[in-house]
């Protein structure tokens, strides 16, 4: 007998559609949203699947308050995620800031639109991922994850509730409206296939429970409100105690804390999708549909005979530097493709480190690459 | 003048919803967010409500550290949002009694639109709202609800603006309680907190509030008790008072008391359960 609200099996759906299924599969019964074109699907069929499966769905009034209703629902115990573009995505920087001081699990989606401003509704752009590593004012780490289809919107939406779970902070779906609004063929596995991260529970009483006192893996326990732990949270700057400590010391202790517990788990996030890189002379280094749209360009470069490689960037944020690194050693080139004026392709040429050149690739939006321009720039770094 | 004397905290009656180690709190002395978080605590305690899930959620400002000192489940979030990050909580476990516990600033300028929309939805929460006419965190600038001609930082020759009436404001957008009292109505205001917190529904209270460190100080009451006894000698009390009369002007009577108190539907729906 299946879970309420639960499906599995083969369906044809939007990457948008996808999302929400996999929010659902991964255990999220809370979704508050604001309607923007075109991640509007993921809010309609929350609001149709979530009480179907025993959740709750509400349209805030803005996406601040979307963003602040997903870390109260988290705070009340729930798995709670937002869906948005661009402009909503600006929105939301405020409460991610929040959400990464008060270590609160939950998952954001910007399926992204091109910018800047309200730019092109509703148009593909890939343009917010530097905004996705840095939106929100002060030094914190990140986690972002980057889907190539409708399938990977699903399975990668579960990952993110996973991963918000494990590390305590939102983590963004950075996907875009070209594969949200794509349709394909979605597996949808029975919930026993389906492995979820529980959340980390305090397991000391209520009495000796400090809010921010972390484990090895500087993960600090979770309780959430209404369970007798009395606790206090703020988004000063604080104490293990949850109390606001108003000191450089205090700030060095948590900010440190903060990024470390990403930075030092980087293997444990980082994921990439690889092909043909060994004996490459040119790796085409992408992501999300501009990965799809290289792997065309490379059975093209094939074709001619050149030795071309993909690395897919999975996880986008922490950035695999280790890994470019070592393939920079061996490679003549990077070439990266992505919808925006460089964004990825910056932190590629940070990682090479001058071993192998970085060209970029750049696309204002709107559409998505013509392989054949991808292919140019192949030759042009081959060359 | 050197001094070493430590101040003995405890023995206190409130003591008991009170992270007294993070005593003394912060607050200027003359300031009413010490009055004000007495009769809260004093309401809570009288209406028998299961600490253990009784949540205060404050945003920024004086008013937003009140959260930081009431030993519940408590949250100190961002600016104005105080009441999205309460919706998103109670609907997640509706057993919860919310108490929001901020300022004019907070909750009528940076976080308006919310403050209009949990009042249009009627989420069952109490809002306490503490009006002290200024932002007083930041050091006495202009805020909605300083009155016309009112002095402060940033409205040196007094202000242009006209500010928000709370009450017409939260009783348009379909608050169904909302009173306002001031820190000179110790009692009224206790028993307005224990009414709000036994009705479903969103339910707000104005408490106007001394700041004499910036208001009074730039308004000709430049002390606490000077503030307290204008509040004492020019309050009215007007239960049901048309909310059109409600309007603070400088120099002129502050019309308080109970000014609606009505049912209807609220969110969560009735039933609701953990999640759902």
């Amino acid at each position: 007998m299946p879970e309420k609200g639960r499906i599995s099996g083969e369906f044809f759906l939007s990457g948008d559609e996808a999302c929400a299924e996999g929010a659902i599969a991964a255990g999220c019964r809370f979704f508050a949203g604001y309607p923007i074109t075109p991640a509007t699907e993921i809010a309609e069929t929350m609001s149709e699947r979530l009480p179907e499966a025993g959740g709750t769905y509400i349209q805030m009034e803005d996406e601040l308050g979307s963003m602040a209703a997903v870390l109260g629902a988290s705070w009340g115990g729930v798995k709670a995620m937002t869906a948005t573009s661009g402009p909503g995505f600006s929105l939301m920087m405020e409460n991610i800031g929040l959400g990464i001081m008060l270590e609160t699990p939950c998952v954001v989606v910007d399926m992204q639109r091109a910018g800047p401003s309200t730019g092109l509704p509703t148009l593909v752009g890939q343009a917010d991922m530097m905004q996705a590593r840095w939106g929100s004012h002060g030094s914190y780490s990140i986690i972002a994850l980057s889907p190539s289809s409708p399938q990977e919107v699903f399975d990668l939406t579960v990952k993110a509730f996973n991963l918000s779970e494990q590390f305590r902070l939102p983590v963004l779906l950075m996907s875009e409206e070209a594969i949200g609004h794509m349709y394909e063929k979605v597996t949808v596995p029975p919930a026993e296939a389906i492995k979820l991260t529980p959340r980390r529970r305090p397991n000391v009483p209520p009495q000796e429970y400090l809010p921010y006192v972390p484990d090895d893996d500087l993960v600090p326990a979770m309780a959430v409100a209404g369970e007798g732990y009395r606790f206090h949270v703020t988004g000063l700057t604080h104490d293990e105690r949850g109390y606001p400590a108003n000191t450089a010391e205090a700030q060095d202790r948590l900010v440190r804390r903060l990024v470390d517990k990403i930075e030092k788990n980087r293997d444990k996030i980082i994921e990439t999708a690889e092909d043909g890189i060994d004996g490459a002379d040119i790796v085409v280094c992408s992501y999300g549909i501009s990965a799809r749209v290289s792997a065309i360009a490379i059975e093209r470069a094939r074709a001619l005979g050149m030795k071309v490689g993909l690395l897919r960037l999975v996880a986008v944020w922490p950035f695999p530097t280790e890994k470019i690194r070592q393939i920079a050693a061996n490679v003549k080139a990077f070439v990266v493709p992505e919808i925006n004026y460089g964004q990825m392709a910056l932190e590629v040429e940070r990682a090479a480190c001058g071993q192998a050149k970085t060209v970029l690739v750049p696309h204002m939006g709107g559409a998505v690459h013509n392989p054949e321009t991808i292919l140019d720039a192949i030759k042009r770094a081959a060359a | 003048m050197k001094t070493d004397i430590k101040a003995e905290i405890g023995g206190h009656p409130l003591d008991e919803f009170l992270r007294t180690d993070r005593l003394p709190h912060i607050w200027c002395p003359g300031c009413g967010l010490g009055t004000v978080l007495g009769a809260t605590l004093r309401a809570i305690d009288r209406t028998g409500l299961d600490l253990d899930r009784t949540v205060i959620i404050s945003g920024i400002g004086c008013t937003g550290r009140a959260a930081g000192y009431v030993k519940l489940d408590s949250f100190h979030v961002t600016h104005g949002r105080a009441l999205p990050f309460a919706t998103g909580l109670k609907l997640a476990n509706p057993e919860l009694k919310i108490i929001v516990f901020s300022g004019d600033g907070d909750l009528a300028a940076i976080g308006g639109n919310h403050l209009i929309h949990a009042a249009r939805r009627n989420v069952d929460m109490t809002v306490v709202c503490v009006n002290n006419f200024i932002y007083g965190m930041t050091g006495g600038q202009l805020g909605p609800t300083t009155p016309e001609k009112g002095r402060t930082t940033t409205s040196r020759s007094g202000n242009a603006e006209k500010p928000f009436n709370l009450p017409r404001l939260v009783g348009a957008a379909g608050a169904q309680y909302v009173a306002r009292w001031t820190t000179a109505h110790v009692w009224q205001l206790e028993r307005a907190f224990v009414e709000a917190i036994d009705r479903k529904g969103f339910s707000f209270i104005e408490v106007i509030s001394p700041c004499p460190t910036y208001f009074g100080r730039m308004n000709e009451m430049a002390t606490g008790l000077e503030q307290m006894r204008y509040y004492r000698y020019n309050s009215v009390v007007k239960h049901g008072a048309n909310l059109d009369d409600l309007d603070i002007e400088l120099n002129k009577p502050i019309v308080i008391g109970k000014f609606i108190d009505a049912r209807r539907v609220y969110l969560p729906a009735q039933g609701a359960a953990r999640g759902k």
